[in-house]
């Protein structure tokens, strides 16, 4: 296997009690990435996660996480390996110290090495005002950074992250994200689960879009982009008489092929665009000309849902998660800032929009 | 990038292991005792039901029993004491389901499970920790004992002997407490384990002799391994001997080593495939 990868599985699979969870599922992840598993809820996100952290028995396939076979060889593997799952593992009745020192114990680095590395941490984490305070008062994206901190006592190779963000405000996303960025700064491997396209877009170096427990698509976020779409155009009626003309109208502006979605109850409008902002100022122009009146008129980034549509053709298989969180969250944070490591750029155009 | 050099790599051989064990399960006892210095409080909860069942049968119940046949009040208060100790070891298999119980729901046992640490100190920790426990209730419920008044009329080998007994069902009943406590799905339903231990603590000899109950229910709780252990106390504390004619009355110290014994052999086994199910 080549040794540059930090992960490497190849048609995993696994079902619980005969329903498949993973139906094949194939990663490679380079040393130093990030790598992000985007997905609806039950696409096989965590099911993959819980396998390569040698939480969860597989039924086929193989797995190397930092040079070691996760079946074959998972002491190893945890040895190297760092995990953040869906809840906050962190024992809310010690102090974010004690924490800390439990799991450095734990990780046998001796009792004074545990409690430097823990204000090390707790230092890197930006915790130490609330070192000796009990996560219970902490805010979500305090515990979350308290949870990161946990997972880093041995500066493991590879981190897993199930769903770090969910379940956290704008303020604690950015807080965890700024943590995670940090970390691979410092050289750490990240696989990451999300069901936020946003949040993939913002951290990740590649993305691996999962449906039913298969790969659907591999890609950098911007290869991603061009497949679905960087921005949607919506626009709400203000009556339902209007919608039909509304319609014909946002067609005109749509990107080479996209087909307007009409939502009856919402009165609304979306499409995917290729220039956001020619497209908004074209269309006003257009709606003053025919006096129709807006209830609303925006760009937006796509959601999960309308990716998988895209992608797929239908809509996800189960009900997606909370839809991308609004735009404001992102352009608070300028993009790009991070270039990928060791990646090229896919010279392959997608078709849809060549 | 500087602490993995700190970490010792995982152990290999047998021996390594089994010291990462013990040091493993140590750190779990740590992480338990901390709780109770840092939160004082919740460990008082605990040990209120105990004490207030303690207060409420020998005073407000206790004065119209009846037991020794000597006029009612006469001798309760060393006949409940001893059915007292061991209801508290009884109803502790609870708090251990609980903790168990939470340590999963918060995704604690994840991360232990994903970490090289000895996976089997997550019970084997649990389980020493609710021993000292256990200890520590049984020594501030032996001092109100004391103080309203109980004494052991027992020599001071029978005496002891009698506490080993009770933290041998103890340990038992923590075996018990780990295998539903990996088998519920959550805190909630730990929480609705008390309905499974109200009768089970209840229906027994702590507070009323078995053959003063209708036949069919005397012989169950007769048979409650609660009663054995309370049976064997009262007779190596020498208080208040009241037996009927059931065979296993008879042979009470005996019962107090078998059932728990039975028990741990029962759910021990049980817990330990629990755990490793937690992988598939």
């Amino acid at each position: 296997m080549p040794t540059h990868l930090a992960i490497q599985a190849e048609g995993l699979q696994k079902s619980y009690r005969g329903t498949p969870a993973l139906a094949g599922l194939d990663l490679a992840v380079p040393y130093g990435t990030i790598h992000g598993l985007l997905g609806p809820n039950g696409a096989g996100k965590t099911t993959a996660v819980r396998i390569l952290a040698t939480l969860l028995r597989f039924d086929a396939g193989r797995a190397e996480v930092a040079g070691y076979d996760v079946a074959r060889e998972p002491r190893w593997v945890r040895h190297r390996i760092g995990l953040t799952g869906q809840q906050t593992a962190v024992d809310d009745n010690l102090s974010a110290r004690q924490n800390l020192v439990l799991f450095g114990r734990l990780f046998h680095i001796g009792k004074d090495a545990a409690r430097r590395r823990a204000d090390e941490l707790l230092d890197q984490f930006r915790l130490t005002e609330v070192a000796d305070r009990a996560p219970k008062t902490f805010s979500g994206g305090m515990r979350r950074r308290l949870d990161l901190a946990a997972s880093m006592i041995l500066a493991p190779e590879v981190l897993f992250l199930d769903e770090p963000t969910t379940g956290l405000d704008p303020a604690g996303r950015r807080e965890v994200w700024q943590a995670i960025r940090d970390l691979t700064a410092a050289g750490t491997t990240v696989l990451l689960t999300t069901h936020y396209l946003d949040e993939a877009d913002q951290l990740c170096d590649r993305i691996s879009v999962i449906d039913q427990g298969r790969n659907l698509v591999d890609d950098t976020p911007a290869g991603l982009k061009r497949r679905i779409g960087n921005e949607r155009l919506e626009a709400v009626a203000s009556q339902p008489a209007d919608l039909p003309a509304l319609a014909a109208l946002v067609a005109t502006v749509a990107s080479n092929g996209a087909e307007p979605a009409v939502d009856q109850e919402r009165l609304s409008v979306t499409v995917a665009v290729t220039d956001g902002v020619r497209a908004l100022t074209e269309i006003a122009a257009r709606l003053r000309e025919q006096g129709l009146a807006l209830a609303d008129l925006g760009l937006r980034r796509p959601t999960l849902d309308e990716a998988f549509l895209t992608l797929t053709g239908k809509p996800a298989a189960e009900p997606a998660g909370p839809a991308a969180p609004a735009t404001d969250i992102k352009q608070s944070e300028p993009t790009g800032s991070r270039e990928p490591t060791g990646q090229s750029e896919p010279t392959k155009q997608t078709e849809e929009y060549a | 990038m500087t602490a993995l050099h700190l970490a010792p790599p995982p152990a290999e051989s047998l021996a390594a292991r089994a010291r990462w064990a013990v040091v493993d399960c140590w750190t779990i006892v740590w992480q338990e005792i901390t709780h109770v210095v840092r939160q004082p409080s919740m460990f008082a909860w605990q040990l209120g039901f105990p004490i207030v069942m303690v207060l409420m049968f020998v005073y407000v119940f206790g004065s119209a029993m009846d037991v020794t046949g000597q006029g009612a009040g006469e001798g309760y208060l060393e006949y409940a004491m001893p059915g007292l100790f061991v209801l508290t070891m009884a109803f502790g298999f609870m708090n251990t389901a609980f903790a168990v119980a939470l340590t999963k729901e918060k995704g604690f046992i994840d991360r232990f499970r994903s970490m090289p640490m000895a996976s089997s100190a997550v019970v084997t920790g649990r389980g020493l920790a609710d021993l000292i426990h256990a200890i520590i209730d049984l020594a501030i419920l032996v001092m109100i004992a004391l103080i309203l008044g109980w004494r052991t009329g027992g020599s001071l080998a029978a005496t002891l002997a009698g506490f080993a007994l009770l933290l041998w069902l103890r340990l038992a009943l923590i075996f018990v407490g780990i295998f539903l406590g990996l088998l519920v799905k959550n805190t909630e339903m730990a929480g609705n384990l008390f309905a499974l231990a109200f009768p089970f603590g209840m229906i027994s000899s702590v507070f009323a002799p078995p053959h003063l109950m209708p036949g069919w229910l005397g012989a169950i709780a007769a048979w409650n391994p609660v009663s054995a252990t309370a049976g064997a106390l009262r007779e190596l504390f020498q208080s208040a001997p009241v037996t009927g004619g059931y065979w296993i009355e008879q042979h009470t110290v005996a019962a107090a080593v078998i059932w728990p014994a039975l028990i741990s052999a029962v759910f021990l086994p049980a817990a330990v495939r629990r755990y490793w199910r937690l992988a598939r």
